[in-house]
């Protein structure tokens, strides 16, 4: 816990400093006749930002934060295994969105989480894996007319739009 | 008699079949998601915020309202039931109910808990019913100062009543008003903050990126992390003549109820404390005014009954500055009110009078989804404790499925998507280090509104900041703020002095 404070802390201070300098990209002073310049607002807070985190470094540096004063691992065994196990595969299923869309890959998430994460039976998992797409489609695709993202598989749906829309 | 001809106004918009059915549906899916160990009202109405732009915006409200309600009452079901809170909200629930439930009586706490939330909610419905038009009105008189001095004092409310690692919390509030700003600069319409040149950062970030990166993603991360292995579950045996025996002894701790709902109330009003706190204060109040405080914690009643009025009436309390002055008393209520704006409405004293049928519309159906939420959640306690055996790893990628599309939806890109997916993992290890993530939600909500009105009370001034101070309003605005912000250094000076005085 400890060590994974200061990474954060510093992490979060080098960021600050990037926003002050990004946010100094406009005006951060008065301009005449307009007020504060467009930059002023998030250079000043993320000089805040900053300043809090400097704060953080000594509070850390005296052992009076509560991570500092923790010998607990960061991440344990089981946080970084469920971490690894769901995180990264909903980052894998993001990706994938680009190229077979949504209504491939969310299924092959579901399928994932279901049947090798929580060992449950296949027609329990295929069920609601395949409905969850369809209802999604008929909510969002066909009621709201928000179109969601299909990728490559945008052909295969052209019929549907044809009957539906 | 104004008001009661409004309220009568509102139950017509609130019992159009639309709202009806919506307001049920929405007490449903809270009172499931209140239950579900991990989820709250706050993830319930940011992940299903997306879901609501099929239906104008005052059906939309109703449907979110009822959601938080519903969640309210059923954060209770896993206190008792399984022994975790299902909200942090329900934390204090436990205490009691939990031992009630060892001791075969869960049915009892169960059916405590759903009165004393009806008591509360009521209670507080009524008090919310009479403040709000006086206070709408007078918020009217509200320039750019007073709005300006006033979000101040609710971010400086974090820093003074959360018990937060104070510059941790600072840093949340900071960076939720930078992200906020990212996008055009309102004022003179140049780009600002575009990361990396990435076109997906011109259109800014939307505040339910950051809601449902934090609240449905890191959330559930936190969630699958904190829950290990399966949680057993008490035995619940349910009659018509158990529930009438339980209702009579519950209606003599009506006093207790009486207290907490007062106390919800006006603690929920407070940005940085709401449920929660308020519950916890509530049940520290029963149990120092009790005759037998020895009682309490081994499965008393009273001990129920004052955390579930508290939590309810908080809830309320929380609308009441959201409606009024555009400042959200909650992290739920946050979400709320930047959905209003997603909706196109502008938030503040003005929707009293430019929108009184979804505000009319909005209090009526508090009133009807606090009466449904009872009388659901009694009649259907079996079907609850059924679904709490639901595992968590059918519940858990359906809500990853909710989180990405309900991140997309809004904008309609999928860069806001992966910037959901980096704020959730961000939020999840940042939460794990101790940083405060609700105020970072409220200032993204309220960024938007803050800068504009620093900047423009700034130029009428001529930049003279002593104006914030000296105008009556904003000034008292102003020195709250400033205690507020001390109140930590003002505690730790007081405990040093105690401290030195014992030895």
């Amino acid at each position: 816990m400890k060590r994974a404070e200061l990474v954060m802390i510093l992490l979060m201070a080098a960021f600050s400093a990037y926003l002050m300098w990004k946010s100094a990209e406009l005006p951060v002073g008065w301009v005449e006749n307009e007020g504060p310049g467009g930059g002023a607002w998030p250079f000043w807070l993320a000089g805040i930002m900053l300043g809090t985190s400097v704060w953080s470094l000594v509070r850390w540096s005296r052992g009076i934060s509560l991570p500092s004063q923790s010998d607990q691992p960061f991440m344990d065994e089981f946080a970084l295994s469920s971490f690894l196990k769901v995180a990264v595969p909903l980052g894998i299923a993001l990706g994938l969105i680009h190229f077979i869309g949504i209504y491939f890959s969310i299924p092959i998430f579901m399928i994932y989480y279901m049947r090798f994460l929580g060992k449950h039976t296949w027609p329990l998992t295929l069920s609601i894996s395949i409905g969850t797409p369809i209802v999604t489609f008929f909510f969002f695709d066909i009621a709201l007319r928000i179109v969601l993202p299909k990728g490559y598989t945008e052909p295969l749906f052209y019929p549907l739009y044809d009957m539906f829309l | 008699m104004e008001i009661l001809a409004n309220l009568i106004d509102g139950f017509f918009i609130a019992f159009e079949p639309l709202n009806l059915g919506l307001m049920v549906v929405g007490v449903v899916v809270g009172l499931f998601i209140g239950a579900m160990p991990g989820l709250g009202s706050v993830n319930g109405v940011a992940i299903l915020l997306p879901m609501t732009f099929l239906v104008p915006p005052t059906s939309a409200i109703i449907f979110l309202a009822a959601i938080y309600y519903g969640a309210m009452y059923g954060g209770a079901i896993s206190s008792i039931m399984l022994g975790i809170p299902g909200a942090s909200t329900a934390v204090a629930t436990t205490f009691d109910g939990r031992p009630l439930a060892l001791k075969g009586e869960a049915d009892k706490a169960l059916i405590a808990a759903a009165v004393a939330s009806f008591v509360g909610g009521t209670i507080s419905i009524i008090l919310f019913t009479l403040f709000a038009p006086p206070l709408a009105d007078w918020a009217l008189a509200f320039g750019d100062h007073e709005l300006f001095a006033l979000m101040m004092m609710a971010f400086a409310t974090f820093v003074g009543l959360s018990g937060d690692d104070i510059p941790k919390t600072l840093f949340s509030i900071c960076i939720g008003l930078v992200l906020s700003s990212v996008g055009l600069d309102i004022m003179s319409g140049e780009p600002r903050l575009v990361f990396f040149d990435i076109i997906g950062f011109m259109h800014g970030i939307n505040f339910l990126v950051l809601a449902i990166g934090i609240y449905g993603i890191g959330e559930m991360l936190w969630t699958i992390e904190s829950t290990r292995g399966e949680p057993s579950m008490s035995k619940a045996k349910i009659s018509v003549d158990r529930i009438v025996s339980n209702l009579k002894e519950v209606s003599g701790t009506w006093v207790t109820a009486l207290m907490a709902s007062f106390v919800g109330f006006f603690v929920g009003i407070l940005p940085a404390a709401g449920a929660t706190p308020g519950s916890l204060m509530s049940y520290g109040f029963a149990k120092t005014y009790s005759k037998t405080p020895e009682e309490f914690g081994k499965g008393k009643v009273d001990g129920v009954v004052a955390p579930e009025a508290a939590n309810n009436a908080a809830s309320t309390g929380a609308m009441l500055p959201m409606l009024t002055l555009g400042i959200p008393g909650s992290p739920t209520t946050a979400i709320l009110l930047g959905g209003m704006v997603i909706w196109g409405l502008v938030p503040g004293p003005m929707l009293f009078i430019e929108q009184e049928e979804f505000v009319w519309g909005l209090i009526a159906s508090l009133y009807a989804a606090n009466l449904f939420a009872a009388v659901i959640n009694i009649g259907f306690i079996p079907m609850f404790l059924w679904m709490l055996k639901m595992p968590f790893t059918i519940l858990a990628p359906g809500i990853f499925v909710l989180c990405i599309i309900g991140g997309f939806a809004p904008t309609q890109s999928m860069h806001d998507v992966w910037l959901m997916f980096g704020f959730g993992v961000a939020g999840y290890l940042m939460r794990k280090l101790d940083y405060p993530l609700a105020p970072a939600v409220l200032a993204i909500v309220l960024g938007p509104l803050a800068e504009p009105s620093l900047r423009q009370s700034l130029l009428i001034s001529n930049g003279d900041i002593t104006a914030f101070f000296t105008r009556p309003i904003s000034g008292t605005f102003m020195a709250f703020a400033i205690f507020l912000l001390l109140l930590p250094i003002i505690k730790a000076v007081r405990a040093r002095m105690v401290g030195n005085s014992s030895q």
